[in-house]
């Protein structure tokens, strides 16, 4: 980093409280500005401006505040915002949770030093996204497409296996009109080291390693630190999508430590807290991680996010996953009842939704039937799964042969349509057949969500005589 | 003069200056060396509270503040329809030729085109008294909004000369004698966002806002200059149910505004308006249309001004005699941008951090709709604002305290329930939990101007449903075989006016706009159905009969069939249902 001459160095701490320091006697420090902080023992950490005042100063430090004392620790200001070091040969390379190097390779030799808070797109130079990613997971594929350039997280709980669903979309996930593939990056925050090496050797594995850029914050790393994470990474996405035109996916996991890091600071700084003490402003603070997918219109590049986070004690109303969902584009929900039963992927598909979904299927980019598909299978699943609570009740003898017909589907549709092995790799034409095929165990009269001619031209009855 | 403070303290948006005494509240104010623009919203003593509508990073303690002794206003002339812009009515397009794909700080650009000449066709005659709101002539703004040129509120006098001609919004048309001497008069016009534009008087919301949607007119309607709450969790289709109503109401001019939501949704917007048929008026939607977007990502206390620009601006082309439609998505974002500020102000929370002015606020900004008599001396012009609010409930709980406030002004309260929506039931509407309060007022107008048993129809339909939902929790208990025929029956028919009327298909190209007489017959048709198949029952038919019957399926594609064609094969459909009913008759009887 370069050193600035015109820095200033205190060492005026005036109050040190959880993840907060407090400066006095400052001059001319600007709002988010950078702070290296130097402890008595040596030690260097970097914090940065949360509140500036004429001769106050407070600073959050991402390294935590332990070692750091109220006379002779030096605070010095760097005259900077926070930027990260981007260049193409980061490709392949694993950083800390501050953008430093983790894998005892060199320093990254910067084409460029950005601002790692990104500036709004002016909505008027987005591209709508509506390009199809073929990740070869029926439910996703069938049922919540992904497009290029959408921001999908995947909601999970404790010991679910959204690592594992993850690792597949980001081996399987292509773009099938020009079989153009992805280059990911990886940004995890508190994940525990098995989960961490869990990826790394499944990237290793597959050789997707070459075309990876990880930042790695792990649970016994600095917590405040991980507020910084996710915005080191997304401005690393940006550059190699717009400045090399590829075409990015973001991974984020685990979004709730990220919550939990915000919450921290927030208690520290005695706001006012919103629901369940996290911050009212937690909605806007996550639009400005999340609203950095996208596309933009005359660039060639794309940013696709799928960001990953555990649901506390599996509750969808929790703020963490309700605001969340408020600005991403859907959902993927895992469930785990179906986890339970050894179904993998456990995605459940009645809460789980794609918003971008409609623009991105169809005739030229999956296939004619594709909507029409998704709904029925939709329908279908929803009113056996409501048989299942029925029968509990008043057993299988009370239902007509019609709803017989649901509760039957329900079950073949979880064990032949959702679950898939781990390293199955689906074609959309496999997923929407064998849609078909489980559409075909129902009265062609229940069919209402799909158009005749469709069901003409696809329903396997039909699809024989042809 | 130039009125100076200087900053003493920055925290997120919220800028405090000294040396401001005099300082008016929600006067602007230029903030820092670049001039980024900021609202005062508390004063203490020297001391100014401002909020910053751009991001405040870099900004230090004693970088200057520049009051401009003007509050927060939209700049109201032609050449708002077509544009779009950001909370601060700054054009989101030219702002981006100016300085590329992101927006950054400090970028200054006028609302309304200086460059552009706009056609004035004078009305109001030289040499005649005027007064506010008086039409002084036209600008053909877009292909179907004629832009009537009106007098400011405040302005009285004799209209000294009026040009004819092509101008700019700033050239002066026209010169008038008013009590305080001469005035000249401009085609553009300032109004401060935060305080209401005069009117005559309000009137009664008796004439309905049609909207294409079928449980929102037959069931739930709205009246024009009426006020509407969406409320539901994600997921739950209140953004699709906005668009829907911006596309097909039938309002003569549309704000949309995107308060704190999605990029992606703004930029579909964007998008499909320039491309989709009104089907009033032939032409574009976007002919029609203003847009402001202030997304979750751009500065918080932009989203806290955009609904107060959006509605003025609604104001002013009421004004002119139009009945405008709001659609404001979502105002629990505008509620937390108020949280926020009110949080870094350091003001004692109400309830969930909101703070305690949030009512009323809220029923501030409501009570600007309505349907008025306009200013002006032709006494006879009439126009309307009606605002349909989307509310974004913290886990789908209606009893938080944006839903719980807006639902004491709002007179339509259209419910989304995520049951629903997790079965692809759409628009996820509870017919259950909705209500609208112009029944009332509008029974009148559907009687005569849909059908005369249009209000009876629709109080059948409900019933039943509310039937049904007593059944169901017998279902739950004992099974459906174990219902009398009757009940079946009854079942039955909620299911056809469930999935046959109340789902419409928002992405079908027919589906998506259903014109009030198709939604009076096919009504017609479901209960036709019902008359005939309790006959049917009372004659000794089984159920099971009449559920595989043709013409059920039938029923179930009708709302497929293209509007225009729809009363001819509505006659075809009532025959061959008497014909299939005459049918199972006599094989029973046989």
């Amino acid at each position: 980093m370069a050193v600035d001459i015109s820095a200033r160095e205190y060492t005026t701490i005036k109050e040190a409280a959880g993840p907060l320091i407090v400066v006095e006697g400052v001059e001319g420090v600007s709002y988010g500005e950078v702070v290296k902080i130097v402890t008595p023992e040596g030690e260097e950490k970097t914090g940065q401006v949360l509140e500036a005042s004429k001769g106050l100063a407070v600073v959050q430090v991402f390294e935590g505040t332990s070692g750091i004392d109220t006379s002779r620790t030096r605070v010095r200001f760097t005259g900077d915002i926070m930027r990260v070091s981007v260049s193409q040969d980061m490709v392949g390379r694993f950083f800390d949770g501050l953008g430093n190097p983790r894998d005892g390779g060199p320093e990254i030799i910067a084409e460029d030093r950005l601002s790692i808070i990104g500036a709004a797109i002016n909505p008027s130079a987005r591209d709508y996204p509506r390009e199809f990613i073929q990740t070869g997971i029926s439910t996703i594929d069938g049922m919540n497409t992904l497009v290029r350039g959408q921001k999908l997280p995947i909601f999970s709980g404790a010991g679910m296996p959204h690592n594992a669903l993850a690792a597949q979309i980001a081996r399987q996930a292509k773009v099938l009109t020009t079989g153009e593939t992805f280059s990911v990056v990886f940004a995890a925050m508190g994940i525990t080291h098995e989960e961490a090496s869990f990826f790394m050797r499944d990237f290793e594995r597959t050789g997707a390693i070459e075309r990876i850029v990880a930042f790695i914050n792990l649970a016994d790393d600095p917590a405040i630190e991980r507020v910084i994470t996710p915005r080191m990474a997304l401005t690393t996405a940006e550059f190699l999508a717009y400045e090399y035109d590829m075409h990015i996916l973001v991974i984020l996991t685990d979004m709730t430590n990220y919550c939990e890091a915000l919450r921290e600071i927030s208690a520290a700084r005695e706001e006012v807290p919103g629901r369940r003490g996290y911050p009212g402003y937690m909605y806007t603070d996550l639009s400005t991680i999340y609203e950095r997918a996208g596309r933009i219109k005359g660039r060639k590049g794309s940013i696709t996010q799928i960001p990953i986070l555990s649901m506390p004690d599996d509750d969808i109303t929790h703020p963490i996953p309700d605001l969340t969902g408020y600005i991403t584009e859907g959902q993927f929900v895992l469930s785990r009842d179906l986890h339970r039963r050894g179904i993998y992927p456990p995605v459940d598909v009645l809460p789980s939704l794609s918003r971008l979904m409609d623009e991105g299927i169809g005739p030229g980019r999956t296939r004619e039937d594709h909507a029409g598909v998704s709904n029925q299978l939709y329908a279908g699943y929803a009113e056996g799964r409501d048989m299942r609570d029925l029968v509990a009740v008043v057993g299988e003898e009370a239902l007509t042969s019609r709803d017989r017909k649901y509760l039957e589907f329900a079950d073949v549709f979880e064990k032949r349509f959702v679950t898939q092995a781990q390293n199955e790799d689906r074609s959309i034409e496999e997923t929407l057949d064998l849609g078909w095929e489980l559409l075909a165990t129902l009265p062609e009269g229940e069919l209402k969500r799909i158009d005749e001619h469709i069901i003409k031209k696809y329903h396997p009855k039909y699809r024989a005589a042809n | 003069m130039v009125e100076e403070g200087t900053i003493v303290k920055i925290a997120g948006p919220l800028v405090v200056a000294d040396k401001m005494r005099g300082c008016e509240m929600y006067e602007v104010i230029k903030v820092g060396e670049e001039g980024v623009l900021g609202e005062t919203i508390r004063l203490d003593g020297d001391l100014a509270y401002i909020q910053v509508y751009e991001d405040t990073t870099g900004l230090k303690p004693g970088e200057p503040v520049i009051r401009t002794g003007f509050p927060l206003s939209v700049e109201l002339g032609p050449g708002i329809l077509k544009n779009f812009y950001d909370g601060v009515q700054r054009p989101l397009e030219a702002i981006r030729e100016k300085v590329g794909d992101y927006i950054t700080r400090g970028v200054y650009v006028e609302a309304l085109d200086r460059t552009r000449k706009w056609k004035f066709t004078p009305v109001a005659e030289e040499g005649k008294d005027i007064q506010g709101g008086d039409v002084l002539g036209t600008v053909q703004e877009t292909k179907v909004i004629e832009h009537r040129i009106l007098v400011p509120p405040n302005v009285e006098g004799k209209l000294l000369e009026l040009k004819e001609g092509e101008f700019n919004v700033e050239e002066t048309i026209g010169r008038v004698e008013t009590a305080k001497g001469e005035l000249e008069l401009r085609m553009m016009q300032r109004w401060p966002v935060r305080k209401g534009r005069p009117y005559r008087e309000k009137l009664d919301p008796d004439v309905p806002l049609l909207t294409g949607q079928r449980i929102n007119d037959t069931f739930f309607p709205i009246a024009k200059g009426g006020t509407g709450a969406i409320p539901g969790g994600f997921g739950t289709g209140k953004t699709v149910m906005q668009h829907q109503l911006a596309r097909w109401a039938d309002s003569q001019v549309i704000v949309y505004i995107g308060c704190g939501e999605r990029g992606n949704e703004m930029t579909e917007v964007l998008e499909d308006f320039p491309k989709l048929i009104d089907p009033h008026t032939g032409e574009t939607l976007m002919e029609r249309s203003t847009l402001i977007a202030n997304t979750s990502n751009m500065p918080v206390a932009a989203r806290e001004a955009s609904i107060y620009t959006g509605i003025t601006i609604a104001e002013y082309y009421r004004d002119m005699g139009y009945d405008v439609a709001i659609q404001a998505d979502s105002t629990s974002r505008w509620a937390e941008a108020l949280r926020e500020i009110s949080g870094r102000l350091e003001e004692m929370p109400g309830e969930e951090g909101y703070p305690a002015y949030l009512a009323a606020r809220l029923s501030d900004f409501y009570e600007r709709a309505g349907r008025v008599r306009t200013l002006g001396s032709d006494e006879a012009r009439i126009g309307s604002v009606t605002v349909v609010g989307a509310v974004s409930p913290p886990g789908g709980d209606f009893s938080e305290p944006v839903t719980q406030n807006t639902l004491r002004v709002v007179g339509d309260f259209w419910a989304l329930d995520s049951s629903l929506a997790d079965r692809r039931h759409f628009p996820a509407i509870s017919w259950l939990r909705s209500y609208s309060l112009y029944i009332g007022y509008l029974s009148e107008w559907f009687n005569t101007h849909a059908g005369p048993d249009f209000m009876d129809q629709r109080e059948e339909m409900m019933s039943l449903l509310q039937k049904e939902a007593e059944l169901q929790e017998i279902v739950q208990l004992v099974g459906a075989d174990a219902l009398p025929p009757a009940e079946r029956g009854t079942l039955e028919v909620a299911r056809m006016i469930r999935e046959d009327f109340l789902q419409q298909n928002a992405y079908h190209e027919v589906d998506s706009y259903c014109p009030l007489e198709k939604q009076y017959l096919m009504a017609k048709v479901i209960l036709q159905w019902y008359d005939n198949a309790k006959e049917a029952i009372e004659g000794g038919i089984s159920i099971e009969k009449l559920e595989t019957m043709r013409i059920k399926d039938v029923i179930a594609r009708m709302k497929y069939i293209k509007n225009e064609e729809f009363r001819a094969k509505y006659e075809e459909i009532m025959r061959a249902m008497k014909d299939e009913f005459a049918e199972l008759r006599s094989k029973a009887a046989q």
